[in-house]
């Protein structure tokens, strides 16, 4: 089974909306939203759970005041900060280290783990999709994100499928790193911008650093067409193969404000012309064709 | 005052308000870059940079001599970051949260740490704004802490601006906590609104006042507006979609290069920022 993950660096270039239109294009496939920070793909799969189940992260520190003698070794331990001069602990600070809990002399301390999100396997109009939702202010976002990966590919086995299909996180930190190992590929999508070249770069370097294959498409390419050319030349200095360009088209945020794929929105508009030739050049690269 | 400027979803003009708003005001101001994983201000403000600095974790590093394969910094690391397999003793860097607990635990003393590059700093001004951004490095996934060191530069006095990463997890806490207000910027679509309530979820656990500014505010429905009143959230700033402000961002420009007459936009948004600050620190006290 193939997996290709769409990654953008930068956020908001369209890589769930495109994400979107691969969904109602490709065949025998599973989907999974590795972006469990701010998850929008089931906005527009409108996905009907089938099973939910909790996502055990880490633990946190918690101080049982009748126990406590206020020693104080455990502020002098703790290398966040998390613990007040009246002995309470932040959770938003404590890094779930157990350093605390490990050393003091009162065993006053627990060390619960905490349920921090959860993860779905669903039914969508275009197939089986596993989704995960981490609690807000939550961390161990990479844990979770491969937590749902590793379900995507089991379900797909289960199932016969060809194919995971895998909407990513921006940026370059723990959750897309957790998101492209072992990937078969991954698509970048970059936008024709002085910051998209920037950010492009810094996820291509990252791409390469886990020697993950990439492939590159500039979506609204004609908002700058000759910033869009500069990024085409960065990717293939970096070896990336560059597939067919998107051009800025308001039917795409119709068809999102409408929950719907653009293939099924307007397959008339230039926006799903490009997305379609996209897809058919990227499952060229899949099937190992050249383009 | 420390004014973080955050989103949710990534792209909706997180680094274009922060970087107008920082260049539109006079005095003592500072524009911290903490979206470290994908830092895209210095780009608009074009700083003279004085200072770089490479930043670093510390790890642990164990001495073969003085170990005796007792086991206990295993045991007692939580990430899985320093095993025994036989004769020796093990740490992985890469997954070392530099909590110290292994070093405080062995008790032959056989543990010290060195550095895990996170990194780099650098620092510098544009005319009288200062500047600083950080650069997480390729192959880095633990963005928290470079980013606590970039807000570890923000000046006592004066006015202090965050540019912040997307999301809702812990960067994002790490660039909100302690502001004095936060900035959302969202923009009016189905995926603008949802990740705006995720991340009013999170400024609402670290109990910050905040306000919102709506990009591309003609491009969408008005579904943000609806759930912005209903949750009396103040809209500050609607910056409508205009080819014109679009092309100049590709370019590098901000807006009010391209449009001066926001100048004076950009200084009514802090006043009105400004102005809750104070109402609301006299609710508090």
């Amino acid at each position: 089974m193939k997996e290709l993950v769409i990654i953008s660096g930068k956020g908001g270039t369209g890589k769930t909306s495109i994400v979107s239109a691969f969904a109602a294009l490709a065949e025998n496939k599973v989907l999974c939203d590795a972006d469990v920070d701010a998850a929008d793909l089931h906005l527009i799969m409108a996905p009907e759970i089938l099973e939910r189940h909790d996502f055990k992260g880490g633990n946190k520190a918690v101080i049982d005041k009748d126990k406590c003698t206020e020693c104080g070794l455990c502020r002098q331990l703790c290398r966040w900060d998390a613990i007040s001069e009246d002995f309470e602990v932040a959770p938003i600070s404590c890094e779930g280290c157990g350093v605390c809990w490990y050393f003091c002399p009162e065993k006053a301390i627990e060390f619960p783990q905490k349920t921090c999100g959860e993860w779905y396997i669903s039914e969508t109009r275009f197939g089986p999709m596993v989704h995960a939702r981490l609690g807000i202010a939550e961390e161990n976002s990479g844990k979770l994100v491969t937590l749902a990966r590793q379900e995507a590919k089991k379900l797909g086995e289960t199932r016969g499928l060809d194919l995971i299909l895998t909407d990513g996180p921006p940026g370059i930190g723990c959750p897309v790193i957790a998101s492209i190992g072992g990937a078969s590929g991954v698509l970048i999508v970059a936008e024709p911008t002085v910051s998209g070249r920037h950010d492009m770069e810094r996820v291509a370097q990252l791409a390469a650093h886990f020697r993950v294959p990439a492939l590159l498409s500039i979506n609204k390419f004609d908002l700058n067409a000759d910033e869009a050319k500069a990024i085409e030349d960065v990717a293939v200095e970096h070896n990336i193969r560059v597939l067919n360009r998107v051009p800025f088209d308001p039917v795409f945020t119709k068809a999102m404000v409408q929950g719907k794929t653009i293939v099924e929105f307007d397959g008339n508009s230039e926006g799903n012309r490009a997305v379609k030739e996209l897809w058919d050049q990227t499952r060229d690269f899949l099937e190992g064709r050249p383009t | 005052m420390i004014i973080s400027v955050a989103s949710g979803k990534g792209g909706t003009g997180k680094t274009t308000v922060a970087t107008n708003l920082a260049l539109s005001l006079d005095g003592d101001v500072q524009l911290l870059d903490c979206d470290v994983e994908e830092p895209n201000a210095h780009l608009f403000i074009h700083p003279t940079i004085d200072r770089t600095e490479a930043v670093t974790t510390p790890v642990p590093v164990v001495d073969e001599k003085k170990c005796t394969l007792c086991g206990k910094c295993a045991e007692i690391c939580q990430f899985k970051a320093i095993i025994v397999i036989g004769e020796t003793v093990l740490p992985f860097h890469e997954l070392c949260h530099s909590c110290g607990g292994c070093v405080e635990v062995c008790p032959e003393g056989a543990i010290t740490e060195t550095g895990r590059e996170l990194g780099i700093i650098e620092e510098g001004h544009r005319n009288g704004l200062r500047f600083a951004h950080g650069k997480l490095r390729i192959g880095e996934a633990m963005s928290p802490p470079l980013i606590s060191k970039v807000r570890s530069l923000t000046k006592p006095d004066g006015l202090t601006i965050i540019d912040a990463p997307p999301g809702t997890s812990c960067p994002v806490i790490e660039a909100m906590k302690g502001a004095d207000f936060i900035l959302l910027v969202t923009e009016p679509t189905p995926f603008g609104l949802y990740d705006l309530e995720l991340a009013v979820g999170a400024v609402r656990v670290l109990d910050i006042p905040c306000g919102l500014v709506i990009n591309r505010s003609d491009l969408g429905d008005d579904k943000v507006k609806e759930y912005a009143e209903r949750e009396k959230i103040p809209i500050l700033m609607e910056i409508p979609f205009d080819r014109k402000i679009a092309e100049a961002y590709s370019r590098g420009n901000t807006i009010i290069e391209a449009m001066p007459e926001w100048e004076q936009k950009f200084v009514d948004l802090y006043e009105d920022i400004i102005n809750i600050v104070n109402k609301e620190g006299k609710q508090t006290s």
